[in-house]
């Protein structure tokens, strides 16, 4: 095999599972040692500084990390990174001083980004500190977009939205409140760049039998949750179906119960695994008495005097098809009519850009999404660009956040005249831990503690305040234990065969097996006749040069565990362990040419 | 050196063997030795060697005097009998108890300085004697412990770490062993764990006494350039004469090469080393042919390793003296006070 290269910034970042899954890079386990530490102040900034919303985020976020931690393949379950972030939110002092200060002088240049939702706040962060004038453009009279619309006050207390969408605002950014009406309005308004992200803002329908005569009570989940939230509705009936399974529809069923609804019930056309839900969101909905019902497809909605009175259900299977595709075929057994008094439809999401005047020169697909640069955010008007829901189509907070990033370091680059198609690449940095013979700058004992549970409310108060957050969050003890269970994976093994002597050392002590000294091999040959064999293909083997006695040492970078006892024993200081830093960059000084 | 516990944490492939145990299974206390010791790996051989077959850990006595390498029990198979002597009495206190109870799996690890120096007398006759006993000799060729000076096992002209020569004659232990009537007898590297391991296996499989002199780089005063115990030495000048598969009763037998190639030695138990020679013209069965390639390889200035000498038919101790099969630790007052009848017979076969 070649010799890793580990001057490519990817190998390492690779290694840091969480940060690599994570779409804005956060440096994960470098904020929760500081948690561990008890520095809150400086977790919550090295996320705010990737993220922008640590305290929205920690409690709302689709979690992509998790299921990459390598502590799940350890043992079962991941670090609860997510509830980390939170603690570090909760618990942090008065980070004003921090925080950027607006520009004291303009740069002259214009930026508009429509729909106040958490792309467009991410660009004008990125923006406003610049010396960008950065006018946000939102229909509602709040900043905040999808994530103070659509998530339930007991899963995302206002407070929190206020506090961090006002650390964007305080940067000096306008915040106008306007219904986006035409693109060309837009662009005649003067400004040197338009960003969109206006989210996927239309609940997608559920055309059936019954639906116009019922109409009444038959409501739009994402529609219905925003009335929720701005008071308009205060009521629902006792008896409530939630169409859909995704985490619209968990945010329903339980905002349902909260408002009156006694027997709520959610019912899938797929099965329990296949939904799209978030799995810890679907416990949620189950351990508030939600049952969910699989398998069941929508066919007609009944009605007595246009009052809904129950809706008709025919019950499906999957099968596969010749080409292997999935189709739900209808089982032969009689339908299901289960009787209800409202009906929530949380059926799926879909963009819309009515106000986008089919004469600009931007070419739509059949889905009616724009054509937009998948690496820079540009559409094919240069000074229009997308990000979040809004570029390719609903995804979560984390990923609008990412993309604002990305959108924000195009803008910066072409409002100085450079080609937002160079991109500027991460700051790196890779630093010894080693502080004595056998002592590091963190903690390598490892933890055996398995993953603690976020204390919640108790029902019976919960379910009688739709305001009541749910989740109490981690103590600062409990955040110290699972904060402990982090396997620190930025320290990085470092390996430099100069000084190996083979002499085994590390190869015995490795708890995980993950270390071998064997002649050359193409990898696929390699992984079967290793230590311990590595049948983990998404993870990498760290191969050496040739050693003196010809042989290669071979690591299997899946079950590491950071523990640093190939260093500890390692005589010569051939294995080392060595903090890898990854700063994506962002829009500034460091994304523009240093031409 | 590290302080912390090796972390429970293991491989989820992790392989199992009959006992259902894993290689951790057989584990001890974390070495405390310095970082890249030549016995942590001799340690780590041992580990591989009882997981590979199967030993159950509670029946294994681990006996050591007094050294680095005597220290090493502690950090395997930790769930053994153990017995730390002083200096050099490893192998009286070994022939004791195995003299008491013949059911346990003897391992005895001692160093040069404990088993060629203060120690040669207590080695010398346990040999001798036939104990049935794995023996291993983590061989230095210095006195780690107190700095480095030379053992009796040195080269002679190899140099110490601050550039003097060794004036003295070294002692060879596996030549020595072969005189002294061992039954199983190698020598073997702790870098290369691919012929230690089953040289391990089968000492433990062989009944008699089985000696193994493994020559264990001391990284902090034996590793230089100038000694003879070296990584870098040892790798150049190693002269193996075979390499072995050990097989037990019920492992197949998949291994298969040309005849003329291989050789096979039975063990006690039905099961079989099978060596392939690396030196066609070396028998292992026969002693004279084992210290005549010993000294000619030395003559040569190459160390010679691998399977050196092997008797098919050895036998220990308890079959010299006559012993009850049963272990004399269990044999109570009935078994031991034949009672006054046959007391009075004896008396009156003697008037």
């Amino acid at each position: 095999m070649k010799p890793t290269d580990t001057a490519n910034p990817d190998y390492f970042h690779k290694v840091v599972d969480c940060q690599w899954a994570c779409p804005a890079h956060t440096p994960v386990p470098e904020y929760i040692r500081l948690i561990a530490a008890g520095r809150y102040d400086d977790a919550y900034m090295i996320n705010w500084k990737s993220n922008v919303f640590p305290g929205i985020l920690g409690r709302t976020c689709d979690r992509p990390c998790e299921p990459a931690c390598r502590r799940g393949r350890v043992e079962e379950q991941p670090v609860a990174i997510c509830r980390l972030k939170r603690v570090a939110a909760d618990y942090k002092g008065d980070i004003h001083a921090l925080l950027p200060k607006p520009a004291t002088t303009k740069n002259g240049k214009r930026i508009a980004c429509l729909g106040a939702g958490p792309a467009s706040l991410t660009v004008a962060r990125d923006l406003a500190p610049l010396g960008y004038e950065v006018v946000v453009f939102d229909q509602d009279p709040f900043a905040g977009g999808m994530m103070r619309t659509q998530i339930p006050k007991f899963r995302l207390p206002e407070t929190v939205i206020d506090e961090e969408v006002g650390y964007v605002l305080d940067l000096g950014v306008e915040l106008r409140r306007k219904k986006i009406e035409s693109m060309k309005e837009m662009l005649g308004m003067g400004f040197d760049a338009v960003f969109v992200g206006t989210g996927a803002p239309r609940g997608r329908e559920l055309e059936i039998p019954g639906r116009q005569e019922a109409a009444a009570n038959i409501h739009i989940g994402i529609d219905w949750l925003s009335s929720v939230s701005f008071g308009h509705v205060t009521g629902i009936g006792k008896r409530v179906i939630v169409l859909g399974g995704g985490n619209t529809a968990m945010d329903c069923c339980r905002s349902s119960r909260r408002l009156g609804g006694e027997s709520v019930t959610v019912v899938v056309r797929s099965g329990f695994d296949e939904m799209k839900a978030s799995p810890w969101e679907k416990e949620d909905a189950q351990g508030e008495g939600i049952p969910i019902l699989n398998w069941l497809v929508p066919k007609e909605f009944t009605h007595d005097n246009g009052k809904l009175t129950g809706v008709v259900f025919e019950k499906v299977k999957a099968t596969r098809d010749a080409k292997g595709r999935r189709d739900l075929v209808p089982t032969g057994e009689p339908d299901e009519h289960i009787l209800c008094d409202d009906v929530l439809v949380a059926v799926g999401q879909e963009n819309a850009f009515p106000w986008i005047e089919k004469d600009l020169g931007m070419t739509f697909d059949r889905w009616g999404m724009p054509k937009v640069d998948e690496v820079t955010f540009q559409s094919e008007i240069p000074n229009v660009f997308f990000g979040g829901d809004a570029a390719f189509g609903p995804k979560n907070i984390i990923w609008a956040v990412a993309h604002g990033h990305e959108a924000a370091v195009s803008i910066d680059k072409f409002c100085q005249g450079e080609n937002v198609k160079e991109r500027p690449s991460p700051l790196t940095n890779l630093v010894s831990q080693k502080m004595g013979i056998h002592e590091w700058t963190y903690d390598n004992d490892i933890a055996n503690d398995i993953r603690y549970k976020v204390p919640h409310r108790a029902a019976e108060i919960a379910l009688k305040d739709i305001r009541a957050e749910v989740e109490l969050g981690f103590d600062d003890k409990l955040a110290f234990k699972e904060a402990q269970r982090c396997l620190n994976c930025d320290v990085e093994t470092v390996f430099e065969e100069k000084l190996c002597i083979e002499c085994d050392a590390c190869v015995d002590i490795c708890p995980e097996d993950c270390i071998t000294f064997a002649p050359d091999g193409d990898e696929a040959e390699l992984r079967g006749r290793l230590t311990a064999p590595a049948a983990n293909l998404t993870q990498d083997l760290y191969v050496s040069a040739a050693l003196p006695t010809t042989r290669i040492m071979i690591k299997d970078e899946d079950l590491c565990l950071h523990c640093g006892f190939c260093a500890e024993r390692c005589p010569t200081g051939a294995w080392d362990m060595r903090k890898f830093r990854l700063d994506t960059t962002q829009a500034g000084d460091g994304c523009r040419s240093r031409a | 050196m590290s302080y912390l516990a090796k972390p429970k944490f293991h491989h989820p492939a992790i392989e199992v063997n009959q006992l259902g145990f894993t290689h951790r299974d057989y584990e001890g206390a974390i070495s405390t030795l310095c970082a890249g010791c030549g016995h942590d790996s001799i340690s780590a051989a041992i580990i591989h060697a009882c997981f590979e077959l199967s030993i159950p850990p509670h029946r294994v006595a681990k006996m050591s005097g007094i050294g680095c390498s005597s220290k090493t029990p502690t950090y395997f198979l930790g769930q053994s009998h153990g017995f730390n002597t002083v200096h050099g009495r490893m192998p009286s206190v070994l022939t004791g108890a195995n003299l008491a109870n013949r059911d346990l799996i003897y391992l005895g690890v001692s160093g040069d300085g404990d088993s060629a120096s203060i120690g040669i007398g207590q080695f010398v006759h346990a040999i001798r004697r036939g104990v049935n006993m794995v023996y291993i000799v983590e061989n230095n060729g210095v006195y780690g412990l107190t700095k480095g000076q030379f053992s009796a096992t040195a080269d002679q002209g190899s140099k110490s770490k601050k550039g003097v020569a060794n004036p003295d004659s070294p002692i060879d232990m596996v030549a020595l062993a072969i005189q002294l009537g061992a039954t199983y007898v190698g020598r073997s590297f702790s870098g290369d764990k691919s012929q230690l391991v089953p040289l391990i296996k089968g000492a433990f499989e062989h009944r008699g006494a089985a000696f193994i002199d493994c020559i264990s780089p001391c990284v902090a005063f034996n590793n230089h350039a100038g000694s003879t115990k070296s990584f870098d030495y040892v790798r150049a000048h190693n002269a193996a004469l075979n390499t072995l598969d050990v097989i037990t009763g019920r492992a197949p037998i998949t291994a298969d090469y040309e005849p003329g190639e291989t050789q096979t030695v039975k063990l006690h138990d039905g099961g079989m080393i099978r060596l392939r020679k690396l030196d066609a013209t070396h028998d292992v069965t026969d002693r004279a042919a084992a210290l005549a390639a010993i000294h000619r390889h030395q003559s040569q200035g190459e160390i010679v390793t691998g399977l050196l000498y092997a008797d098919e038919d050895s036998g220990d101790l308890h079959d010299r003296l006559g012993t009850v099969d049963r272990p004399l630790n269990r044999l109570g007052d009935a078994d031991l006070c034949p009672g006054v009848e046959a007391l009075e017979r004896v008396n009156a076969a003697l008037r």
